[in-house]
């Protein structure tokens, strides 16, 4: 709708009268304000959405919150913008927000000509499709001449052209802005297929279908989604910061550490963990930040594995397996640079 | 110029800002610099920001692969074409829009605003209610609802109703056999195009005509024949092709046929009927502007209602419709960019979509809003050219 373009204008606006950005200028700034200023999806359960009471809860939220954890010690220090996926890139590269966790998709242009800095991924996905169980459809393969509702200004528009002309198959694109919109037109009948990343997919199936049972999620993965929180050029201070807050929960979980069992691990005699948990000094000093960061972290937000379940695993109506989630050592690809 | 005026006996002129001459120069050169600094300023701040956070500029990503499908368009487009083509689909879907809907708007909002005029009281009533109730709802609603409305009213595709043989109706819109593509229809569409060159220089010549012998000459009957029978005989020299193409329903969509589909139907109606609301508020002011008395004098010379209401009460009523109408043709230009909410693929839309790949917003928004300047200034210019045609001639 106008939001994106409004969004667009005001980056727009914000390049032209903001002075040049120094480096450090946007963790100083952030210092100074007290609080975090974080992008998260509009309305994604199981990755951000605000619960009956107004809080944000969520995969991106809990980084976002961690983040905040590692400045400021609270995870309330942290505000929250709503971002469609149209409005997220402009607010990110104006300043309009501080940190991009937003479900985004890490690709080489947003890294370099979009002017963007990814931390790891914090969830490995891919677009899948889904559609209603009585088409009968077993296989993305048959969905020749299919029409397929879309949201505007992602990855996924893309990867789906990819895939049609790949396969030398047809289909017919109705591509809308706002995600509820694209929802309501699939489940209306307007789309034969509703296609985006599958664990948006499964909280679509999960939140929004009138039964979810009408409805499969096709087996073929078409395209490698990894998402990662994200940061703009130009301050690699706050970068790394919050590139490590990520590693910092991976690695929690492989040393096995807890929100319930951190504070017995400060008497570890492991050096990596008293590393992790700030018992021998130095790593909170080379970020920047208290030397307890990383236990505040694992004790105020939880470790990769308590962030991932609470969120989108298996016992929540989403019901994610960690699949390529999983730890290295559990044969996934979430792997933490050494914490030394 | 300054010498001049010394030559002329008055007080020489100084270089002081009590001199009127120099004191209006001295301030537009200072408004004139001020705007220009800032000008340059904000653009030279923006490109030294952009560089600094590592973003692109420029246009060259027109010239890059899209890889993202546009739902409908007019002219041939596959995600293998360019940004630059995807920019051309998007204003062409704009233009189409546009162009039916101030048509339509029109046609109804006059038929409207006659309505409210009417001595039928049902009538009468139904036209105010239809001005109050749809002028007065934000036309982003109006086509949430006309495409929830199409949507969810309408069968699913399996389903489909068919009122006609071929005309299929659905959650995927209307879909209507046409003539299977031939070379003959090339000659009709120039045939009708020559039909209608034909009928205008006739109408100039029977004018000069009627001048000079007062006969009258039947222009609109020979119009008819002309813009009609023209093209027939192009179709019957062409062998007279019947073969159609029909819709048909092939594995989850139709193929073949002219497909209306409903984002453009949405935006289409939703459009049309909110503009025409305000069209049928001009238009019977216009009328109501025309005085009683007009009527009374053409009657008075003879005239019969239908050439009096022709030539002597619209040509009035014309003045005040035309200027006032030419905003809502441009409002109606400019709301059709809310197609992206209801997923129209205009120029909106599918520039979100580049600004979105390719990241570069300011480009974007500065190729939206050139498209729109350009598109509202054309039908400014059409509709000021007609309004000095009809305007009153002072003699």
């Amino acid at each position: 709708m106008k939001a994106g373009i409004l969004a667009a204008a005001a980056a727009a606006f914000t390049f032209a009268v903001a002075g040049g950005a120094q480096a450090g200028a946007t963790l100083d700034a952030i210092k100074a304000k007290g609080f975090v200023q974080c992008g998260v999806n509009a309305g994604l359960p199981g990755f951000a959405s605000p619960d009956s009471a107004g809080n944000w809860t969520g995969l991106d939220v809990d980084y976002c919150r961690a983040v905040a954890v590692a400045l400021f010690n609270d995870p309330q220090k942290v505000k929250f913008t709503p971002l469609s996926a149209q409005q997220r890139f402009p607010a990110i590269q104006s300043g309009e927000v501080d940190l991009l966790s937003r479900n985004t998709t890490w690709t080489l242009t947003r890294d370099t000509s979009v002017g963007l800095n990814f931390a790891p991924v914090t969830y490995y996905d891919g677009q899948g499709f889904m559609v209603a169980k009585k088409l009968g459809v077993k296989s993305a393969k048959e969905l020749n001449g299919a029409t397929v509702c879309v949201q505007s200004g992602t990855t996924t528009e893309l990867n789906l052209a990819d895939y049609f002309r790949s396969n030398n198959m047809s289909y017919n694109p109705v591509v809308i802005e706002n995600n509820d919109e694209v929802n309501a037109a699939f489940f209306a009948g307007r789309c034969d297929v509703l296609t985006t990343d599958a664990s948006q997919l499964a909280s679509t199936r999960a939140s929004v279908a009138p039964k979810p049972d009408d409805y499969v999620i096709l087996p073929e993965i078409i395209s490698k989604e990894p998402l990662a929180p994200a940061v703009r050029h130009g301050d690699d201070a706050w970068y790394d910061i919050v590139k490590w807050v990520v590693y910092a929960t991976i690695q929690a979980e492989e040393s096995g550490i807890t929100s319930k069992n951190v504070d017995e691990h400060l008497n570890s005699k492991n050096p990596e963990i008293q590393r992790l948990l700030g018992v021998s000094a130095g790593m909170g000093k080379a970020l920047g930040v208290d030397e307890k960061w990383a236990y505040n972290i694992v004790k105020k937000v939880g470790n990769y594995s308590e962030i991932f379940e609470r969120n989108v695993g298996m016992s929540t109506p989403l019901k994610l397996e960690r699949g390529l989630n999983g730890l290295w050592t559990k044969g996934g690809l979430q792997y933490a640079m050494p914490v030394r | 110029m300054a010498t001049h005026t010394q030559d002329s006996g008055r007080a020489p002129s100084r270089l002081s800002l009590n001199d009127p001459t120099v004191r209006a120069i001295f301030f537009q050169v200072l408004v004139i610099g001020g705007v220009l600094a800032l000008a340059f300023f904000l653009v030279s701040n923006t490109l030294d920001n952009l560089e600094r956070r590592a973003i692109a500029t420029g246009f060259h990503f027109l010239d890059r692969e899209a890889s993202f499908g546009i739902g409908e368009s007019i002219i041939d487009y596959s995600p293998k074409d360019t940004y630059g083509k995807a920019f051309v689909v998007g204003i062409l879907n704009t233009l189409k829009v546009s162009v039916i809907g101030i048509v339509l708007a029109t046609v109804i909002g006059t038929l409207i605003g006659i309505a409210r005029l009417s001595s039928n009281w049902l009538l009468a009533r139904l036209a105010t209610g239809y001005v109050e109730i749809i002028r007065n709802i934000p036309p982003l609603l109006q086509l949430f609802v006309w495409y929830q409305v199409i949507t969810e009213s309408m069968p699913p595709v399996r389903l489909a109703l068919n009122p006609l043989p071929g005309v299929f109706l659905s959650q995927r819109g209307i879909t209507v056999p046409v003539p299977a593509a031939d070379p003959v229809w090339t000659w009709v569409f120039i045939a009708v195009l020559l039909g209608f060159i034909a009928s205008v220089i006739m109408g100039k010549w029977a004018k000069i005509r009627q001048a000079a012998t007062g006969q009258p000459f039947p222009v609109l009957g020979m119009s008819l024949v002309l813009i009609l029978g023209l093209p027939l005989i192009a179709y019957v020299a062409g062998g007279a092709p019947s073969v159609m193409d029909v819709p048909q329903l092939q594995g989850f969509n139709f193929r073949g046929g002219l497909v209306l589909s409903p984002e453009f139907a949405a935006i289409l109606f939703g459009l049309s009927i909110y503009t025409a609301a305000f069209i049928a508020e001009i238009v019977r002011g216009g009328i109501l502007a025309v005085s009683y008395g007009q009527s009374e004098a053409a009657a008075a010379l003879g005239l019969k209602r239908g050439v009096a209401l022709r030539l002597v009460i619209l040509p009035q009523a014309l003045r005040v419709i035309v200027p006032p109408t030419t905003s809502q043709f441009l409002n109606l230009t400019k709301n059709s960019s809310l197609a992206l909410a209801i997923g129209y693929p205009d120029l909106v839309s599918i520039l979100n979509t580049t600004i979105n790949q390719t990241g570069q917003a300011i480009e974007g928004v500065a190729m939206i809003m050139g498209s729109y300047l350009a598109i509202s200034l054309s039908i400014s210019l059409f509709m000021n050219w007609y309004n000095k045609r009809i305007a009153l001639v002072e003699r």
